[in-house]
């Protein structure tokens, strides 16, 4: 049932919510990248609170004129402006007011929402009998969802693509750098709204599918799990509407096999899911290769101080260090050196001397950096280097390397 | 002291600034009711390097801050070249303070000098393989080159900041302004930055600093610009680095002796 959901064999219905939610979750992830490397996460949170209100509006507007209220752009539109409002609030307050930003947040998020909340009871009560399914807009709902409004989603969500695309380098400088930027020439108030404005876009764009209430997880998940996989702005923004985009899809597909799973709700768990492989399996910055590096660093120490004690004769009191000392048979039982263990011992010192030279000399100070007291010099410089080295030391040349 | 109302400030249209590489003129900024900067004019000589020197809190990196239009002030004219700094922005390069970014930024080194070349990748154009020699050519010029692939935050602080001062280079620009270079930095990186620098000025640059040791500063540079919120001084190191003009800046923080053995003997 999975696969065929996966498969697109689900449906016409089914298959037009996967597309769509897609689209929506690869312009998501990218979008998000900059506005979480920009530390707006937050504001994502406002926007779409604030899309309610706009919502209610639009829909009282298009019944007034006699028009179908549950229009798709219209309610779009409608959403986007009084999203665009709130966003002017925020930037208002924190500019002219001692409110911080994470106070406006609050303020305008509440406020919003709850006069949309007001709103969309009025409209209950309203005798028009369109105004099933806007509630919908707050989960997101994807029963019923037209040709029409697969093509505006996936319409928005490639246009806001490419605008992000577009506008990478900028984004990018202003993120990382804002006085440098601004030194340069770059107005970075107008970079800022550009980086709100498309996250605008994405919030109004996603609502049918979404909802407002989680749409913030489709912008700020994907890149926060990204983040763990690599150091590259471009290659996390990459990563970023991959992991959004498969989020979406597969999301999609399994609330497409049990129809009373809602779809928003299950593509944010199965971004979360991904959040949570990459935050435990990610090299490098993951949990668990932390864990690894550092069990290996603290047996590569013991080691490390083991051999130099026994370099120099000291004994050596700690457990630990005499159990990884016998395992790698450099010592006996009784804790005297073997062969292996006695010429190991002397390389040992000899690098001790070896380093000092190294990180004292500013010529060398690319391998001096990787410098952490236990790795062997022939991985960071030449034989010809190391043996200029001895030569500078004048120690005697007979420890093998 | 001379109070000019803010109405008639600045300087008169008929002042030829054209060979001037940078010339404030009028400029103050504030930070709430009290200036950080009042009402200073400052003139940077072509092919000079120029030390912008004041005790703590005199609004050193602010004039410099603002002369960049990083930051807004109330009152004033920048003129770069002779012209509005708005159509100048390409003829400067910056170097921040160190402390105005963030570390755990996903990029690597060879990234951050490639932002230098923003300008002529514009939006859109990809990144060639002439790019890379050139970001790669100004890691060499400040001895970087190991570190192009590393991440930003895993470097020391003075080769993050010499780093920066890559991506400086990489823009091509002929007038450097850095805000506190050297601060926080090892003697090996001051070295290297400051043989970059004065390389830049063999080559006609104009190069101006934020700087703080006064030890160094008739060492490294060859005219200076004493502020304390307001103008003190400027000239050539020779006739304006003086015992009088330090009195002036610094006030009671430098103990008499300190300025006697600083400053250049007017002999």
């Amino acid at each position: 049932m999975l696969t065929e959901a996966l498969t697109l064999q689900l449906g016409y219905n089914a298959t037009l919510v996967a597309l769509g939610a897609m689209f929506l979750g690869v312009a998501a992830g990218v979008t998000g990248t900059f506005l979480f490397l920009r530390k707006r996460a937050l504001v994502s949170d406002a926007i779409s609170h604030a899309t309610l209100p706009g919502v209610g509006l639009a829909f009282m507007i298009m019944v007034a004129f006699g028009g179908d209220g549950r229009n798709l752009l219209g309610l779009l539109l409608g959403s986007a402006l009084s999203a665009s409002f709130g966003l002017l609030c925020i930037g208002w307050l924190t500019r002219r007011t001692r409110l911080a930003e994470d106070a406006a947040i609050g303020a305008v998020l509440s406020v919003f929402f709850g006069f949309g909340i007001v709103l969309l009871t009025i409209i209950q009560t309203m005798r028009v009998g369109q105004q099933a399914g806007l509630e919908g807009f707050l989960l997101g709902s994807t029963a019923g969802m037209l040709w029409n409004d697969a093509v505006i989603i996936a319409v928005g969500g490639a246009l806001t693509l490419a605008v992000v695309i577009a506008l990478r380098r900028p984004m990018t400088l202003v993120a990382f750098d804002p006085e440098y930027a601004a030194a340069r020439g770059l107005n970075v108030a107008r970079v800022d709204l550009a980086i709100m404005g498309l996250a605008m876009a994405v919030t109004v764009v996603g609502l049918k599918i979404v909802g407002l209430i989680l749409i913030v997880a489709m912008l700020i998940i994907p890149p926060v799990a990204a983040r763990f996989w690599s150091e590259r702005t471009d290659h996390v923004a990459l990563i970023a509407g991959g992991i959004g985009g498969a989020s979406a899809y597969i999301g999609a597909g399994l609330s497409a096999v049990a129809p009373a799973l809602p779809t928003g709700p299950i593509i944010v768990l199965v971004s979360f899911a991904t959040f949570l492989i990459s935050l435990l399996l990610a090299p490098g910055r993951g949990v668990l290769a932390a864990v690894l590096r550092h069990r290996r660093f603290q047996r590569r120490v013991h080691i490390r101080q083991g051999l130099l004690a026994l370099a120099q004769g000291q004994p050596i009191y700690e457990r630990y260090t005499l159990r990884l000392l016998q395992r790698a048979g450099l010592v006996e039982a009784d804790g005297v050196a073997t062969e292996t263990g006695r010429a190991r011992a002397a390389k040992a010192l000899r690098d001790e001397a070896r380093w000092a030279l190294v990180r004292s000399d500013q010529a060398l100070e690319g391998a001096a950096a990787l410098y952490d007291g236990l790795r062997d010099l022939e991985t960071v410089l030449t034989m010809d280097q190391i043996t200029e080295i001895d030569r500078r030391i004048g120690a005697p040349q007979g420890v093998a390397l | 002291m001379n109070l000019k109302l803010a109405s008639d400030l600045g300087t008169p249209p008929t002042e030829d600034l054209s060979g001037v590489p940078l010339a404030v003129r009028g400029m103050t900024v504030s930070y709430g009711q009290k200036p950080a900067v009042f009402s200073v004019d400052m003139t940077i000589q072509n092919g000079s390097m120029s030390a912008i020197i004041g005790p703590n809190g005199a609004g050193k990196s602010t004039l410099l801050k603002a002369a960049l239009g990083v930051i807004k002030p109330l009152a004033g004219r920048v003129s770069v070249y002779g012209k509005p700094l708005k159509s100048q922005h390409h003829r400067i390069a910056y170097v921040p303070q160190r402390a105005s970014v963030d570390w755990d930024f996903p990029t690597r080194v060879i990234d951050v000098v490639l932002m230098g070349l923003y300008r002529e990748l514009g939006l859109l154009r990809r990144v060639r393989t002439s790019h890379m020699e050139t970001a790669m050519a100004c890691l060499d010029r400040v001895g970087m080159t190991d570190f192009a692939e590393r991440q930003i935050g895993q470097l020391s602080g003075g080769q993050q900041q010499r780093v920066f001062l890559a991506r400086a280079l990489a823009q091509g620009a002929d007038l450097y302004l850095l805000d506190e270079p050297f601060a926080g930095v090892d003697a090996a990186t001051e070295k290297a930055i400051i043989a970059v620098l004065k390389s830049l000025k063999d080559d006609g640059k104009t190069v101006v600093a934020v700087h703080h040791d006064l030890a160094t500063v008739s060492d490294y540079f060859d005219q200076v610009f004493l502020i304390n919120t307001r103008k003190v001084a400027e000239g050539p190191v020779a006739t304006t680095f003086t015992a009088e003009n330090l009195n002036a800046a610094y006030g009671g923080r430098l103990a008499t002796a300190q300025i006697d053995r600083l400053a250049v003997s007017a002999l």
